[in-house]
């Protein structure tokens, strides 16, 4: 069990990583996105990580006697909404990068700073 | 073997990421981002987060990658550039990882019910839900009652970053190459109305997609569901039609004044149903006097707050996607 925890953690560091490494060193915006996406699910893999109990179950209530343990429904509700608002500013910052693609002709970032310079 | 499980799960999970990271090709990128929420989804179904799995698998391998192909449409599917001081990056990567995995020895022990994170308030939400509110699935509780104030922010973000994309969308591009490009392909705003297959499975799915929206939505009181969920869901339903049916039919079926109307009126019901509490002698978002029994009233203010988030989730979803559907690539 503790070292799934820390198997859980160390997914957890990869992915963010992962994820800011495609944010900085890559040209694409698209892909900029994507890495943005999966440095989200890195957190959010953390928090659902921290809310698990052992020999606990999901939180709800019914069908379950007194004595049975529940993982933490907090941290499930911050990252639920938090999934939902991902989204929508990830469509956000697609419509942006649309946006730029009509304005500019491309979406690589070094092109688009050689176009501002001129 | 739920331990080997999360393992395999987990393992895949970051090869996922490499290839998705690492493949020039975006529309193969995209692809992976969609197994990558699923994968991500059964580890929280296995972490306890039912809810959570079924918002991410509902978002991530549905919304978020039909989204992305709508935008791969108009900007191009291949990655061209390398990448920028490759070397740099990768160790101020490493050393970050390095870091991050040497301070998870000095975390909790996974599943510890003694973490910090399981004393503070958690544990008085599983008991409050109980008092206040009885209902059993208490995450529906916390995000709806206790927690209220935080969810509306949340939808109002939502409705904002809709209007953004309407917004941004309303400037019409500048460049045009030339506006009589031969037509290949099926006719704009067709769908895949000539493929029998997609037609005629699609077609019997949506009326199903719909009732699971329905139950997800109204059952979410007691099993894992809710507005957020519910919403992702519908949207589901009607990108597919639009997808199978083109473009016009869809907007035929749900008019654009109609999905703005829906933008905003989930956003101002949530609102309403918290001043209505003001106007009955309580605070802003307490439902315990919508009716004569406390525990009734947060019932229905619950039923009322989630039917809002789902319309305004569902209502900027589909809008969303039609921008994007609608544009022209240049």
């Amino acid at each position: 069990m503790e070292l799934l925890g820390l198997y859980h953690y160390w997914v957890f560091a990869i992915l963010l990583m992962t994820g800011f490494y495609a944010v900085i060193a890559k040209y694409n915006l698209i892909k900029k996105l994507l890495g943005l996406s999966i440095f989200q699910s890195a957190v959010f893999l953390l928090y659902i990580t921290m809310g698990k109990i052992e020999g606990g179950t999901a939180p709800i209530l019914q069908a379950y006697g007194e004595g049975q343990l529940f993982s933490n429904p907090l941290p499930q509700v911050l990252i639920l909404t938090a999934i939902v608002v991902g989204i929508s500013t990830m469509a956000l910052g697609l419509g942006v990068v649309v946006r730029i693609k009509e304005e500019y002709g491309t979406i690589e970032e070094h092109e688009i700073r050689e176009i501002d310079r001129q | 073997m739920s331990v080997v499980f999360s393992v395999f799960m987990l393992t895949l999970l970051v090869i996922t990421t490499f290839a998705i990271v690492r493949t020039r090709h975006l529309f193969v990128a995209v692809v992976l981002t969609g197994i990558f929420s699923l994968l991500i989804a059964a580890i929280f179904f296995l972490l306890d987060a039912a809810d959570v799995a079924l918002t991410e698998a509902a978002i991530g391998a549905g919304i978020a990658t039909v989204l992305f192909l709508g935008a791969l449409a108009l900007t191009g599917e291949h990655e061209r550039g390398g990448s920028r001081n490759r070397l740099l990056s990768l160790a101020v990567v490493a050393v970050i990882a390095s870091i991050l995995i040497y301070a998870t020895f000095d975390n909790p022990r996974f599943g510890d019910p003694q973490a910090p994170v399981h004393q503070h308030v958690s544990p008085w939400y599983l008991d409050g839900t109980r008092e206040y509110i009885d209902i059993p699935n208490v995450v529906t509780a916390v995000l709806g009652s206790f927690r209220g104030y935080d969810t509306l922010g949340e939808v109002f973000v939502v409705f904002t970053a809709g209007i953004g994309v309407l917004f941004l969308f309303s400037a019409q591009p500048r460049r045009r190459r030339s506006s009589s490009q031969p037509a290949t392909g099926p006719i704009e705003g067709e769908g895949l109305r000539h493929y029998l297959i997609p037609r005629v499975v699609g077609r019997m799915l949506i009326p199903f997609i719909l009732l699971f929206g329905l139950y997800v939505q109204f059952h979410g009181e007691y099993g894992p569901g809710g507005g957020f969920q519910a919403g992702a869901i519908f949207a589901a339903a009607v990108i597919l039609y639009a997808l199978l049916e083109g473009e016009t039919r869809a907007l035929r079926a749900l008019p654009a004044s109609v999905l703005t109307g829906l933008m905003a009126g989930g956003a101002l019901l949530y609102s309403a149903v918290g001043v209505a509490g003001m106007l009955l002698g309580s605070h802003f978002l307490d439902y315990s006097v919508l009716a004569a029994d406390p525990v009734v009233g947060q019932q229905i203010g619950i039923v009322l707050i989630e039917a809002g988030v789902g319309i305004t989730v569902a209502g900027v979803l589909i809008s969303v996607f039609h921008a994007f559907a609608a544009r022209e690539s240049v």
